[in-house]
């Protein structure tokens, strides 16, 4: 019960005005940012994380996490009236959240999404509460060589659970591991990758990166499709959310079976898209309406919100209890933290418990007010989705050139955000995956240098990596997921079945 | 891809195919891996007396990079079902250039104008070519964005951003 316990103490945090004040303001960009083509969770949040650094470290941590409910809410707005997910999470909330709506039940459709994401968010919360101490507490006792697992971990579950070619995971990863490496090297001091360069001295950061890959990349493949939006409108009124929420009480397994698959993928680094085409999937294999999935079924809007919503909280464990956060955008927030002299991992809730129950408690409310939020602001946001794209575009350009030149004073990166924004269309295009290059970056250091500390105890021996049955679990179970791709066809032929063709649809 | 001329008119839709553009970036990739292996034995990629060289880990994730690139390249040449898809329609490169190239003017003018005339510059630019839409729509757009970046870096927040000779004239 200690957990609980720390939580009101979190709540307590939260009694100061300013903090609810940010939490709203959070909510709120992050809805316009959800909707907002170009701007997701993790590039919102790298725009605006400059803008936070006069803050205390809970309130800006407050409202950054914020941004990032609002925008997990926001993408069903887009999905559901404009067939566009506006975040890749809620692609699977298209597939019957549009055809509710064109039948004129986008109301339906909308409290739908907005109450299976509180409901995933919730679940996944709980999740977190009781079990982050319990895990920080365990890795109090973690060294080198175990940490060095746990990213090992970490990065062979992108292959082992990617949707793309194991090949093309991995070298997206390699690439970010290598532009890890430019600049100084920590141990050594020497100079690595730099050509003689300054500008290179600093390295690549990964805010950059993030803002190029996801922004710029993502505006030009939205100018693929053209210029036009056509979009339903909709409205929703308290008779709606009533009727709504009287006929979801009958998909509770749904809900269950979303939020368990979120809150799994989420803290292995799957992340919330695969969640929620899992749960999609699984809905549509479980449900007695498994054949209507697709033609405007509630349970299909239902199954993938719940799943990327509790999905997109529990990427938010790893990172607080380990350092090791599950998906771009909790590495975002583990820049944060990095700035503002937090160092994130098992310590954190050990010397920063203010910090991390007031966080986990804005959660919980920070759900509550975000469904309070999107349910009564969604005609205000689909108006926005209706200013067209040739005025929206060269201000989220404008937005996007502002962020990555506040994160250093740099006016270099501005020029590198651009080239990252190239190879982000490109990689979108040939489904290279950006996850793993963006965490790759992230944690490459941090790998490296846990991985030189334990080959220093050892004396270079690599067995250190199976020395005691912690760290061999892990090291084992690191392996399976990096041969998963061979072992699941392995398996399939020994069962003389065609193979799995789950993942054509992204 | 940049051998396209952009916005040509003719009905051919095809630029290059999804193959040829998959040999392209894994060729990119398997570059890359050579010029950091390079580098990282130019540091020394080996075990020292006192541990693991600067260059050790580099060099393995770029041999992994290189490997797994390879397999794509490879794969890409000897596949029996060659993916001979169109990698972007002639009119959709049209599109995407027409912003790229535009920002890519918009990156080089921060650099002498400072990001606010840019801004300015950039979005009536934008609105006024691709939007088609009339001077007096165009001007306050143009004027108000950079106008509450101003108002919400340089006065709420104290962020600098890059200024140029019109700013100080200005005095900031």
């Amino acid at each position: 019960m200690d957990a609980f316990i720390s939580l009101i103490d979190g709540f307590a945090v939260l009694s100061d005005p300013m903090n609810i004040v940010y939490m709203f303001v959070g909510i709120i960009l992050g809805v316009l940012i959800g909707v907002l083509p170009g701007l997701g969770g993790a590039n919102g949040v790298a725009i605006l994380l400059p803008l936070t650094f006069s803050m205390s470290p809970t309130s800006a941590i407050i409202m950054l996490s914020s941004i990032y409910w609002g925008a997990l809410f926001g993408g069903a707005i887009t999905s559901v009236l404009f067939n566009i997910p506006g975040e890749p999470w809620s692609v699977a909330t298209t597939f019957d959240g549009h055809p509710m709506a064109q039948q004129g039940r986008a109301g339906e459709a909308l409290t739908t999404a907005f109450t299976g994401s509180f409901i995933g968010a919730f679940v996944a919360v709980l999740v977190l509460t009781f079990l982050a101490p319990i895990i920080a507490n365990f890795a109090l006792r973690f060294g080198p060589a175990e940490f060095f697992a746990v990213y090992l971990l970490t990065f062979c579950s992108f292959v082992g659970m990617g949707r793309e070619s194991p090949f093309k995971v991995l070298a997206a990863m390699m690439l970010g591991f290598s532009l890890a490496a430019v600049g100084i090297d920590s141990v050594t001091g020497q100079l690595r990758l730099t050509f003689g360069s300054v500008e290179l001295l600093r390295g690549f950061d990964f805010l950059i990166a993030v803002i190029g890959l996801f922004g710029i990349g993502e505006i030009l493949l939205t100018m693929e499709e053209g210029l036009a939006f056509r979009g339903k409108s909709a409205s929703i009124n308290m008779k709606i959310v009533l009727e709504t929420w009287k006929k979801l009480p009958k998909f509770w397994l749904t809900a269950l079976r979303g939020s368990l698959v979120g809150c799994w993928l989420g803290i292995t680094p799957g992340g919330a898209t695969p969640a929620s085409f899992m749960s999609y999937g699984l809905a549509k294999r479980f449900s007695r309406n498994g054949a209507r999935f697709g033609k405007g079924e509630m349970e299909g809007v239902f199954a993938p919100e719940t799943a990327a919503h509790a999905a997109g909280t529990s990427a938010l464990l790893p990172m607080l209890t380990l350092g090791i956060p599950g998906s771009p955008t909790a590495a975002v927030l583990l820049g944060g933290l990095l700035i503002w002299g937090l160092q994130p991992g098992p310590l954190l809730f050990v010397e920063q418990k203010d910090f991390v129950w007031g966080l986990i408690a804005s959660i919980y409310l920070g759900n509550v007010a975000g469904l309070i939020v999107v349910l009564t602001t969604v005609p205000l946001f689909a108006a926005i989705l209706r200013i067209p794209f040739s005025i929206i575009a060269p201000i989220i350009i404008v937005i996007c050139a502002i962020g990555a030149y506040t994160v250093h004073n740099a006016l270099m990166d501005i020029s590198v955000m651009l080239i990252f924004g190239v190879l982000g269309y490109v990689f979108k295009k040939l489904s290279y995956p950006l996850a793993p290059l963006v965490l790759a970056l992230v944690l490459g250091d941090m790998a490296e240098s846990s991985f030189r500390q334990a080959m220093l105890s050892s004396q270079g021996d690599l067995s250190i990596f199976w020395d005691n049955a912690l760290v061999g679990t892990l090291v084992a179970l690191s392996m399976i997921m990096l041969f998963w791709p061979l072992i699941a066809l392995g398996l399939n032929a020994f069962r003389n079945r065609p193979p799995g063709r789950a993942s054509e649809t992204l | 891809m940049t051998h396209v001329t952009p916005g040509s008119e003719s009905g051919n839709e095809h630029t290059v195919s999804t193959r040829v553009m998959e040999l392209v970036v894994s060729a990119g990739f398997i570059a890359v891996s050579i010029l950091v292996m390079w580098d990282s034995r130019r540091i020394g990629a080996s075990w020292a007396s006192d541990g693991p060289e600067a260059g050790y880990f580099p060099f393995y994730i770029a041999l992994i990079m290189f490997l797994s690139s390879a397999v794509t390249f490879v794969s890409n040449i000897v596949t029996r079902a060659p993916d001979r898809s169109n990698f972007v329609q002639r009119s959709q490169l049209a599109l995407v250039l027409r912003v790229l190239i535009p920002t890519a003017v918009f990156v080089v003018l921060i650099g002498y104008l400072g990001i606010y005339l840019s801004s300015a510059l950039f979005i009536a630019f934008f609105m006024w070519w691709l939007g088609k839409y009339p001077v007096y729509k165009v001007i306050p757009v143009a004027v108000a964005v950079p106008l509450i970046t101003f108002m919400m870096f340089e006065i709420w927040f104290l962020v600098p951003l890059p200024k140029g000779p019109i700013e100080a004239a200005l005095g900031y």
